[in-house]
């Protein structure tokens, strides 16, 4: 029998859906009925050791015994027994559900730095992060360190902000240090709106104290007293860990009067988002924190200079700030050691789409965008081929295979066309239409436009309308001059980053896919097979067996035929929905 | 309904709240922002009541209608959409017989909505039914979903 057991289960938001609690009841379960003492901890779904972002695989559980770590994958509660039962007890891990080559290549290329006690601790436990040394960084820094010395190694780092701009965070702070007020703010910015993106979320997840503690030597660093975390409702699961981590906190005298011993004083509230992408631009989310309606308005005066109640404010995303115990850690030298010449340190991303291995994943700037792929991805979901990365969410763009040596960082992506952005990272295949990828980003900053400015608002529904016609099939001559025309007006002349970033999906795939949109337009059709209008059904004659299987699916009762002969579908009644197609065993229906 | 409100203005006036925050509350009380709220409340600060509205109007969060007893919700994120989020939404928004502007089934069961993205894109199609995350969805096991909750009401 072991002296140890150790069981770690994936419990992000990934695991869960997985079936993560149910696993983890199990294990409980189970082992009190074997009398084993194990400690069966809830972690989060990134992992040093354990499921590292993996969420392709989930539920992802660390089984240790005496030390000896062993990593399954996809468990589910059924599993469990038979793991208790001859790892555990017999001491013969189960072979075929242990983690394989795949799951090695996905950890490869990675260097995890602001991921790297990510899922290693219990995140709703301070004492596991101290045993890690958390909180060490932070009274270093407030006990040694005098804050314009603070902001020095910052710059020194070269640490550039993660939320998609990339602005030097030690000169961001320079300029609130300098600014002269009695109060002064930090807020942390985990309004992740992106759709695509859940880096911020999965670091407040699997350790929300790295990014207080970051946020305790921003504000340090400034002269605040008072943060805020503005962070999405849409994320209940980060909402309460953060909302525990910080109770902690202040439990042991981290947050608060006095905080390590020393006259300063620094809290911090949660501020919840009530659901507005706009609301991560700088000036809209200190509206919003203000309670108003989330406009952004002019700069200057930037938030430094005068921001929240008109206070210096500094707004560092979630992963800036996590970042931040591991520089002072280990020397801002180490941290400029990685990366590139003017992109340091490391970058979380959240691989998405048409991808084996999808997940978080954390790699050094300057690697390539095929060593993101095809090794920590795994390559190609299902074999298909690549056609395109679309990075920087609604803001971003797309890069092709052309690009695939290209070192991603913040210069190389913009030379491009394309953004960092937060760290979206949505794989596209053949299959994917990319006018319907564009189409798809324009009617959400559209829908999320707030209004304020006439190029945004307006110009939006303008270019929506345009590509919209081209998807259904009414695409005019000299509708793409008109979008890259209206394109540059947008960027041109709107307020904040939103509208001056929109039309970035339009002017990227025009850019690198202009063939579609010509065959959308000239020739009335999708390449992709992607946009219904176009689109058209019918039975491969040879190939139907006349199972009828299509004829119960048809929603609109279009398609006629025999039992076992070849079957027919009506044209005119076919509301291309492709049902058929779906459903389909012996491939006999023609999409086209 | 008056108490619930007289304790929100209270905690408003006590923690310097603002408007999102008392809008907050009273939707986590009713689930909905009721009209009759709004302007008691807009009367008791002197607030005009088109602030409240101005806001509530302005963010995706706040419902100025009642919802179903059940909410389904389908991601509709990048990856989301990339792997056939639409179809799913249109699925439910079918089999509740919802037309048009609708959102919520006539009977009051179910409210379908669509969200931007719940940041769990790994596990891309996503569902959310009443705050329970589904992954990798596929359309057999929303109708059997779907099903269960059609059932749980007839019996």
């Amino acid at each position: 029998m072991p002296d140890q057991v150790n069981i770690k289960v994936c419990m992000g938001t990934g695991g869960i859906a997985a079936g993560g609690t149910e696993v983890m009841d199990m294990f409980r379960t189970e082992l009190d009925k074997t009398g084993i003492k194990a400690e069966v901890k809830e972690r989060s779904n990134v992992d040093k050791v354990g499921c590292r972002g993996f969420c392709a695989k989930d539920v992802l559980v660390d089984v240790e015994v005496d030390g000896e770590v062993t990593t399954y994958e996809c468990l589910n509660a059924d599993m469990v027994p038979r793991i208790i039962e001859e790892h555990i007890i017999g001491g013969e891990p189960v072979t075929d559900w242990v983690t394989g080559e795949d799951y090695r290549k996905f950890n490869e290329k990675q260097i995890k730095v602001v991921l790297s006690d990510c899922g290693r601790i219990d995140p709703e436990e301070i004492d596991a992060y101290l045993d890690h040394e958390g909180y060490v960084a932070v009274k270093k820094v407030l006990t040694s360190m005098t804050p314009e010395e603070t902001i020095e190694s910052v710059k020194k780092s070269g640490l550039r902000g993660r939320g998609g701009g990339g602005f030097p965070t030690g000169l961001k702070w320079e300029f609130a240090r300098k600014a002269n007020s009695k109060q002064k703010y930090i807020i942390c910015n985990a309004d992740e709106g992106d759709p695509g993106a859940f880096m911020d979320r999965s670091i407040i997840e699997g350790n929300p104290h790295a990014m207080i503690e970051g946020m305790i030597i921003g504000a340090y660093g400034i002269g605040a007293t008072k943060g805020y975390v503005y962070i999405r409702a849409e994320y209940p699961l980060a909402v309460e860990r953060l909302r525990r981590a910080l109770e902690h906190a202040r439990e042991r005298g981290f947050l608060g009067e006095k905080i390590f011993g020393t006259e300063i004083s620094f809290d911090i509230k949660i501020k919840l988002g009530a659901g507005a992408f706009v609301c991560g631009e700088e000036t809209a989310l200190i509206a919003s924190i203000e309670g108003e309606r989330g406009l952004p308005r002019n700069k200057p005066p930037f938030p430094a200079q005068s921001g929240l109640h008109g206070k210096p404010t500094i707004i560092n995303n979630v992963e800036t700030l996590a970042n931040l115990p591991y520089i002072f850690k280990n020397g801002p030298e180490w941290f400029a050691s990685l990366g590139t010449e003017k992109s340091k340190g490391t970058k979380v991303f959240a691989l998405t789409g048409k991808v084996n291995n999808t997940g978080l994943i954390e790699v050094p700037m300057g690697i390539t965008l095929k060593e993101i792929i095809y090794d920590v991805g795994g390559g190609m979901e299902g074999g298909k081929e690549y056609k395109a990365v679309q990075t920087g969410g609604p803001s971003g763009g797309c890069i092709t295979k052309d690009y695939m040596d290209l070192k991603v960082d913040y210069e190389s992506l913009a030379d491009i066309g394309s953004i960092m952005g937060s760290g979206g990272m949505v794989v596209l295949n053949e299959e994917d239409c990319m006018v319907n990828i564009a189409k798809f980003f324009l009617e959400f900053t559209q829908d999320e436009s707030c209004g304020k400015c006439t190029p945004c608002r307006i110009g939006t529904k303008r270019l929506l309308e345009i590509i919209n016609r081209i998807t259904e099939g009414r695409g005019r001559k000299g509708d793409i001059e008109l979008l890259l025309d209206l394109s540059e007006d947008i960027k041109d002349s709107s307020i904040c980053g939103l509208g001056q970033t929109a039309p970035n999906p339009v002017l990227s795939t025009i850019k690198y896919f202009r063939d579609e949109y010509e065959a959308h337009i000239n020739e009335k059709r999708c390449p992709a097979g992607v946009c219904a209008n176009l689109l058209t059904f019918s039975v491969i004659e040879d190939n139907c067996k006349g199972c009828t299987l299509c004829v119960k699916v048809c929603p609109v009762s279009a398609i006629t035929g025999e039992k076992k002969k070849p079957h027919l579908i009506d044209d005119e009644l076919c509301i291309k929905c492709g049902a058929c197609f779906d459903v389909c065993k012996f491939n006999a229906i023609l999409k086209g | 309904m008056q108490e619930a409100l007289n304790k929100i203005i209270e905690d408003y006036i006590e923690n310097e709240g603002n408007i999102i925050s008392v809008l907050q509350q009273i939707q986590e009380e009713f689930n909905y922002l009721p009209k009759d709220a709004i302007h008691y409340v807009s009367d008791r600060l002197s607030i005009p009541s088109s602030y409240f509205y101005g806001v509530a109007t302005f963010y995706s969060q706040f419902y100025l209608k009642p919802r179903g007893k059940h909410i389904i919700t389908t991601c509709c994120g990048t990856a989301c959409h990339v792997k056939g989020s639409d179809k799913l939404y249109n699925q439910v928004r079918e089999e509740f017989n919802l037309t048009g502007d609708e959102d919520t089934s006539g009977d009051g069961l179910c409210t379908a909505e669509k969200v931007a993205c719940v940041g769990a894109c790994s596990i891309a199609p996503v569902v959310i039914v009443d705050k329970k995350i589904l992954g990798k969805v596929q359309k057999k096991e929303l109708t059997k979903v779907i099903k269960e909750i059609k059932e749980e009401q007839d019996a």
